[in-house]
C-alpha cells in the first residue's frame, strides 16, 4: 500500500475543501488498487452492514455530545476550547507520526518520546537556564526561543535516530525496526528520567493567567496562544511541504521511493529532512505542553504519543491534512470525555482513545477521508 | 546451549540417539533439582533463590511470547493482557475476594459471600472462594486463551503495524477497565486500585505424604510464601510442560503452518493454510502460558494489584524473547532468566560493585529502561536472529556452507549467494535480509 498524501499534485487546502464537501481525496494509484468494492467516505451509495453500523454509531454520538451540550451550554463550551488547544498539540505531535509513516512506513514508537524531552529540555531551558518564571515581555520573547530552542534540539535528535537506528533497517522485515522503534522509546524515557525524574516535575508557565470572557463563557489566554501558535507553524509546514524543492521531494519520496531514487532525488536525505520536520513539530508541542500544563513528567511521550497516533489513524496515517483534523477531534473528544457532562470522566480517558484507535483501524484503516484500504486475509 | 549439545552428540542410530536424550533430560533433572540448595548456599548475593524463582516465571512468559512473535512471527505489544487475566483468575478463585464481594442498589448493600473451598490449602475458617491452583491453573489457561481469541479475531487480519498498535492498546486499556471496575453499576468486581489479596498458597496435594527424597528434600504441604524452593520446582514443572507443548506443536503440523506465514503469508495461504485458525491458535497459545504464568505469579506475590500491570512488562518479555532468538524455545528461556536476572538482582549486584570498585555512586538500577531499549535496539541491529539462533536458521546456514564447500549446485534453493543466506539467518524468513548499506 502506497502512503496516500493526496495526490501529489494538491495542495492541501484543496484537499480541505474537497473533504468539507464531502468529497474524499483522490487516492494514489497503488492505492486505489485495493479499493475495490469498499465504500467511500461521503459517497454512500450503497450501504454495507458495517456502514450502517457506522452511520448509527456516529448517530449516537452527535445525539450524546448534544444532551451534553444542552445539560450544560457553559461548561460544555468551555471544555470545548481545551480541547480545541490540546487537539493543536495533538495535532503538531500526529504530524511527526504520519509524515513518517507516510515515507518509510514506520511507526515511530519513540516519537512520543521525542516531544517529552521536547517539552523537559525546553522547561530546562527558560526555568534554569534563562531564569524566566513568570509572565513578563522579556520572558515571552525567551519563550519564542526556547520555542526554537527545543525545535532545533528534537530535529537534531530525531535526525541522529533515524541514522543510527532506523537507516539500516530500512530494508528488513517490518518487525526489526517496529521493535528498534520501541528500544528508541524506552532509551528516550530513560533520558527524561535522568533529566526530569521519576516523578512530575511542576514547571512556572510565563503565559499570562488571566483569561477573556466571551458571553458567559472564560476562555483561558494560554490556550488562545497555543492555538495562535499552532496555525503559523501549520502553515509553514503546509509551505514547506507544497511550495519547496526538499517538500516535493518529500511527497515523491512518500509516493515511491525507488522511482524517486532513479529520478536522482537523494532519498536519504528527503528522510532525513522528514525525521527534522516531525522532530522540531514535536518539539514546539512540548514547549507549548508545558507551558499549558505546567508539568514535565518522563512518561508523558507514552500515553500522548499514543493519542497523537490515534489522531494520525483518525486522520489516515500518511495523510497531512487527515492528522490535523484527527488531532483537533481526539483533543476535543478528550476533553469532552475528560469535562463535559454525562461523560465517562478522566479515569476511563485512556480506555475511550485506544477503543477510538482499534475501531478505526481494524474497520476504517484508512482513516475517515481516506477509502478502506484493509488487507483482508 | 542444550540444542547445540543434542546436536552434537547425534549417533548415527535411532536408538543410541533416543538413549543419549534420556540420559540428558535425566541429567538435565537432577541439574535442575540441585539448583536451589546450590543457591541458596553459594550464591545468595549473586543470585538469591527469590530471583531464580522470578527468572523462571519470566521465562514462561518467554515461552508464550516466543510462540506468538518467534514462531508464528506476530508482534504482540499486548502480551501483558494474559499476564492481567492470568493474575486475576487466581486472585477470584483463590482468595477471600468472593466472600467480600457486595452490589450496592441505592442505600441498601447485598453481601454475596460466596463460599466455597475445592482441595485448597486454606482452612475452613476463612471464607471465600478457595479453588487449588492445580485446578486454577488450568482455568487460567483457558481464560486467557479465550481472551487471546478475543483479541485476536478481529485484529489478526492486520498487517504487522497496525497489529503491534492494536495489542498495545488493548493491553493498555483492560489494565484501565479492571482498575475502574470497583464499582460496575454498583458491583464490586474487581476491587480496583485496593488490588485482591490475599491470594492462597499453593497446595501440594497428596505429595506431601511422600518421603524424603534426594536433593528436593521432604514436600511440605502447602507453599509458604518463604519457600522458595518448592516455588521454583512448581514453576520449573510448568515451564517443561510448556517446553514440552513448543517443541511438540513446532514440529508438528500447526508449528509449520506457524513458521510457512512467519516466512510468507501469502505464499501460506496458497499453499492452503488457514491463516486466521493458525494464526488464533498461536495467539491461544502463547496466551495460554501467559495465564499460567500470572496465575502463578499472583500466588508467590499473594495480592494482585492493578499497578503491576504495565506496558513495560510487555516489553521485558519481548526483550527476553529478541534477546535468546526468535522461534527458538532454549533461546527464549535463556533470554527470560537473563534479563529477569538483570531486573531484580543483576543491575544492582553489578551496580555496587561498580560503585565500590571505583568509588562511584551509579545508580544502576535507574539506567534499567534505557538499558532493555538498548538491547532492543542494538540486537534488531546487529543480531537479529538472537543470542541463541532457532535451529531453523542455522540448519539453512550449515546446509548452504555445505553447498558452497562442496562446490556443489544449490540444493536448497536458496540461491548460491552466500550473502541471502547469511543475511537470512534471522529466522524471519526470506522476504528480504536487513540490508547493510
Amino acid at each position: 500500500m502506497a502512503p496516500s498524501w493526496g495526490h501529489p499534485n494538491l495542495y492541501l487546502g484543496e484537499i480541505f475543501n474537497m473533504a468539507a464537501a464531502g468529497i474524499s481525496a483522490p487516492q494514489s494509484q497503488d492505492a486505489a488498487i485495493g479499493q475495490t468494492g469498499a465504500a467511500e467516505f461521503g459517497a454512500p451509495k450503497k450501504y454495507t452492514t458495517e456502514s450502517i453500523v457506522g452511520l448509527a454509531v456516529l448517530g449516537l454520538a452527535i445525539a450524546w455530545i448534544i444532551w451534553s451540550f444542552a445539560s450544560g451550554p457553559t461548561l460544555f463550551l468551555q471544555v470545548l476550547t481545551i480541547g480545541l488547544s490540546n487537539g493543536a498539540l495533538y495535532a503538531l505531535i500526529a504530524l511527526g507520526y504520519t509524515m513518517v509513516y507516510g515515507i518509510i512506513e514506520l511507526i515511530n514508537f519513540a516519537h512520543g518520546d521525542l516531544f517529552m524531552l521536547g517539552s523537559v529540555v525546553g522547561a530546562i531551558f527558560l526555568e534554569q537556564w534563562v531564569g524566566q518564571k513568570s509572565s513578563s515581555a522579556t520572558a515571552w520573547l525567551w519563550l519564542a526561543a526556547t520555542m526554537i530552542f527545543a525545535m532545533a534540539a528534537c530535529a537534531l535528535l530525531n535526525v541522529v535516530i533515524e541514522k543510527l537506528a532506523y537507516r539500516r533497517l530500512r530494508n528488513a522485515p517490518k518487525l526489526a525496526p517496529l521493535i528498534t522503534a520501541v528500544g528508541v522509546s524506552f532509551i528516550l524515557q530513560n533520558i527524561g528520567i535522568q533529566l526530569n525524574g521519576s516523578a512530575p516535575h511542576s514547571r512556572s508557565s510565563v503565559l499570562p493567567k488571566t483569561s477573556i470572557s466571551v458571553g458567559s463563557i472564560d476562555i483561558r489566554i494560554k490556550y488562545i496562544v497555543v492555538v495562535a501558535v499552532t496555525i503559523p507553524l501549520l502553515l509553514l509546514m503546509t509551505w514547506i511541504v507544497q511550495k519547496t524543492r526538499i517538500g516535493k521531494a518529500m511527497r515523491a519520496a512518500a509516493q515511491d521511493r525507488d522511482a524517486s531514487l532513479l529520478m536522482g532525488i537523494n532519498v536519504d536525505r528527503v528522510i532525513s529532512f522528514t525525521f527534522a520536520l516531525g522532530g522540531a513539530l514535536a518539539g514546539a508541542a512540548g514547549v507549548l505542553f508545558v507551558q499549558v500544563n505546567e508539568q514535565t513528567r518522563y512518561d508523558a511521550g507514552f500515553r500522548l504519543g499514543l493519542i497523537a497516533f490515534t489522531a494520525a489513524v483518525l486522520g489516515g496515517v500518511g495523510n497531512l491534512l487527515g492528522a490535523v483534523v484527527g488531532g483537533v477531534l481526539i483533543g476535543v473528544i478528550q476533553s469532552l470525555n475528560d469535562g463535559a457532562p454525562h461523560f465517562l470522566g478522566q479515569k476511563w480517558t485512556q480506555t475511550v482513545m485506544f477503543s477510538i484507535l482499534i475501531i478505526m483501524v481494524i474497520f476504517r484503516p484508512g482513516g475517515i477521508f481516506g477509502a478502506n484500504q484493509q488487507e483482508k486475509v | 546451549m542444550l540444542a547445540d549439545f543434542f546436536s552434537k552428540m547425534q549417533p548415527e542410530s535411532a536408538v543410541g540417539q533416543r538413549i543419549l536424550r534420556i540420559t540428558g533430560i535425566i541429567a538435565l533433572i537432577i541439574v535442575i533439582m540441585a539448583i536451589p540448595d546450590h543457591v541458596a548456599t553459594n550464591s545468595a548475593g549473586f543470585l538469591p533463590l527469590g530471583t531464580v524463582v522470578l527468572c523462571a516465571v519470566y521465562a514462561l512468559f518467554a515461552l508464550g511470547l516466543n510462540i506468538v512473535v518467534g514462531f508464528a512471527g506476530l508482534l504482540d505489544h499486548g502480551y501483558v493482557a494474559f499476564f492481567l487475566f492470568g493474575a486475576y483468575v487466581a486472585a477470584f478463585l483463590m482468595s477471600d475476594f468472593g466472600y467480600q464481594v457486595s452490589a450496592r442498589k441505592g442505600s441498601s448493600e447485598h453481601q454475596f459471600s460466596f463460599d466455597v473451598h475445592f482441595f485448597t490449602a486454606a482452612a475452613d475458617t476463612i471464607k471465600g472462594i478457595h479453588v487449588s491452583f492445580w485446578l486454577v491453573i488450568i482455568v487460567a489457561a483457558i481464560v486467557a486463551a479465550f481472551a487471546g481469541l478475543l483479541i485476536g479475531a478481529p485484529t489478526l487480519r492486520l498487517k504487522s503495524d497496525y497489529l503491534a498498535l492494536v495489542t498495545l492498546g488493548f493491553g493498555e486499556i483492560l489494565p484501565e477497565v479492571f482498575r475502574n471496575s470497583d464499582n460496575v453499576a454498583g458491583f464490586n468486581l474487581t476491587n480496583g486500585t485496593k488490588g485482591i489479596g490475599p491470594v492462597d498458597q499453593i497446595s501440594t496435594g497428596y505429595f506431601h505424604n511422600l518421603p524424603k527424597l534426594p536433593l528436593i528434600g521432604k514436600i511440605p504441604p502447602t507453599i509458604v510464601s518463604a519457600d522458595n524452593k518448592t516455588k521454583f520446582y512448581v514453576i520449573v514443572i510448568l515451564c517443561a510442560l510448556f517446553v514440552y507443548v513448543s517443541l511438540k506443536l513446532r514440529d508438528g503440523k500447526l508449528g509449520r503452518a506457524w513458521m510457512a506465514i512467519r516466512e510468507d503469508e501469502l505464499a501460506a495461504s496458497l499453499m492452503g493454510v488457514p491463516l486466521m485458525r493458525t494464526k488464533l491458535w498461536s495467539y491461544a497459545v502463547g496466551a495460554a502460558a501467559g495465564g499460567i504464568g500470572g496465575a502463578f505469579y499472583a500466588t508467590i506475590v499473594g495480592t494482585v494489584n492493578v499497578d503491576s500491570f504495565t506496558f513495560a512488562f510487555s516489553i521485558i518479555v519481548l526483550c527476553a524473547v529478541i534477546l535468546g532468538g526468535m522461534g527458538n524455545v532454549w533461546g527464549a528461556i535463556a533470554g527470560g532468566v537473563v534479563i529477569t536476572w538483570f531486573s531484580y538482582t543483576g543491575l544492582t549486584y553489578i551496580g555496587g560493585k561498580v560503585n565500590s570498585g571505583l568509588g562511584t555512586s551509579i545508580n544502576l538500577k535507574d539506567y534499567e529502561f534505557g538499558l532493555f531499549g538498548l538491547v532492543l535496539v542494538v540486537m534488531m541491529l546487529f543480531r537479529p536472529q538472537g543470542l541463541i539462533p532457532a535451529t531453523r536458521a542455522r540448519q539453512v546456514k550449515k546446509a548452504d556452507m555445505k553447498t558452497a564447500n562442496d562446490g556443489d549446485e544449490d540444493l536448497i534453493g536458496f540461491g548460491s549467494d552466500p550473502r541471502v543466506v547469511e543475511e537470512d539467518r534471522l529466522g524471519y524468513g526470506m522476504q528480504g535480509g536487513i540490508n547493510h548499506e
